[in-house]
Parts: C-alpha cells; sequence; structure tokens
C-alpha cells in the first residue's frame, strides 16, 4: 500500500454485487490506495463471486480504470457484466 | 454513393433533442416517439422494438426485472447517440425499461430518422448493439423452476465483460417491412 491515509468513500451496489453484499450503498473508510485494492478487500470481505476482470469499474459516475487513486468523498460503482436491451 | 451532408454537421443546426436516451420504469409510449423523430426531411424510420422473450437458453421465463445505474446509463447511451450521429441520420431516441416486466412487455425502443433508409438501418443496429455491450443495465429473470439469476453474471466468473443477449427483435421502416433482427451483440 503506497499511502495508509484513511479515506471516506461511498459504494454503491447494484444487480449480483448488490445481492450477495445485502445493500446497495454504504459508506465506508478504507485504507487502500487504488479503487483495485479496494474492490479486492471488498471481494474478500462479502464474498463476490465476481472476479474484476469480469466487472467494470465507475468512479464519481465515469468508466474508471482500476488503477485509480481513491480520495476522499469519492464515489464508487462496481458495474457487473451488463445485460440491457 | 452519395456525398456526406455537412449541413448534417454543422453544430448551430442541430437542435437539443434530436438525440435522446432516457430510462422509464413505466411503459414506453411508443407512438409518441416515433413523433418525436418526426422531420420534414426524413425519407426513412427504422425503430427496434426488443421485448422480453419467455424464455432463455432453455429456460421457461417467467418474469424479469431490469436495474440500472442511472447516472452513468444515461451518459452512456447518449453519448452512444451522439456516435451514431456519424452514421448520417437526423434524430435518433432510445428508451430502456427499468423495473420487473412481463413477457411480450417493451424492454427496449430505438427509433431512428434519415434522409434515406441505409442511415436508418445501420445507426438502429449500431445503437442497439452498443447499447447492449456498453449500458449499465442488469437483467434479472426468474425461471418457472422457481430458480432466479443475473444474466450475465450467473455463470463463467472469469469471462470477459460479457455483452448482452438477444431480446427478440422487430425492426420496422416506413420504406422496407424485412425483419431485420440486430446481429452481433451476441459476445
Amino acid at each position: 500500500m503506497s499511502t495508509s491515509t484513511i479515506k471516506t468513500v461511498r459504494v454503491d451496489y447494484f444487480a449480483l454485487l448488490k445481492e450477495q453484499r445485502g445493500l446497495a450503498s454504504e459508506s465506508l473508510q478504507t485504507e487502500c490506495s487504488t479503487v483495485l485494492e479496494l474492490y479486492e478487500e471488498l471481494q474478500k470481505r462479502y464474498g463476490f463471486s465476481l472476479r474484476h476482470t469480469s466487472i467494470a469499474v465507475a468512479l464519481n459516475d465515469e468508466f474508471a480504470d482500476w488503477s485509480r487513486v481513491l480520495c476522499e468523498s469519492d464515489k464508487i460503482v462496481f458495474i457487473p457484466p451488463v445485460a440491457g436491451g | 454513393m452519395r456525398k456526406r451532408q455537412d449541413r448534417f454537421y454543422s453544430p448551430g443546426r442541430r437542435r437539443i433533442g434530436d438525440l435522446m436516451f432516457s430510462l422509464s420504469n413505466t411503459p414506453i409510449d411508443t407512438d409518441a416517439l416515433k413523433r418525436l423523430v418526426n422531420t420534414p426531411e426524413a425519407g426513412a424510420y427504422v425503430a427496434f422494438e426488443g421485448r422480453v422473450r419467455e424464455n432463455n437458453e432453455g429456460k421457461k421465463v417467467t418474469a424479469l426485472e431490469y436495474e440500472a445505474y442511472e447516472e452513468l446509463a444515461v451518459k452512456e447511451g447518449k453519448k452512444i447517440l451522439q456516435e451514431a450521429r456519424k452514421l448520417d441520420i437526423l434524430k435518433a431516441h432510445c428508451v430502456h425499461r427499468t423495473g420487473p416486466l412481463k413477457i411480450g412487455e417493451l424492454a427496449v425502443i430505438v427509433v431512428v430518422s434519415s434522409a434515406h433508409r441505409k442511415e436508418a438501418f445501420q445507426a438502429c443496429e449500431f445503437i442497439i448493439n452498443e447499447i447492449k455491450k456498453r449500458v449499465p443495465i442488469w437483467k434479472r429473470e426468474s425461471y418457472a423452476d422457481g430458480s432466479t439469476a443475473w444474466v450475465n453474471c450467473a455463470h463463467g466468473h472469469d469471462a470477459e465483460h460479457a455483452h448482452g443477449r438477444e431480446e427478440r427483435g422487430q425492426l420496422k421502416t416506413t420504406e422496407c417491412g424485412h425483419d431485420h433482427i440486430a446481429k452481433g451483440a451476441r459476445s
């Protein structure tokens, strides 16, 4: 971990991830530095079945790279495989 | 081949409202949408209607629910319509349903108008294919055997970001009555 600064971020869940987490949104404190670290930590904690390679991520309502660094008050949404249409 | 008509690309000319993507948790008014893409310059009108099919991969579907990440879905949907402008269309609108839907109900509609039919067909197919691939909307199916599944999430956890499956499709045009079901959306 490159920094150990504690940040408060908001995470929203949809579809399968919402079902596996048991809620739609939460505010949490984390020392993770990137969105990837955060997903892997949450995956371990809540047993998410989807690997990060099968999903996408949005940071503050824009698609983002997994390497993006987390900042205070960021909104993160993990995006399971889509099925619209 | 006719030349690209640059007058359709001048930023001053295109009005806000020529491209519209939205989500709806109530039944879609298809007639109103068709009127919205009407314009005297349009010689062609093409619509794709995706409906809830009663089976998926051999299982009998009894109910279905769409969930959307609204902020990003609307942004990405608008981006797709913007991209479709390169196909020389006049107007394009798309509405996608959210919430619980019944078998046979309209799940998504794409309507496009253009001077000639080729561009409207191409744009309509492009738009529905990209929506299935990119827009953060999810589908939860309930089956006759009592089980449920989030489509594309249930199996193959290692699968690359999966594309949507084909809905039973209908494509209509004022110039041609062929049934063109969108191709290429299946991953």
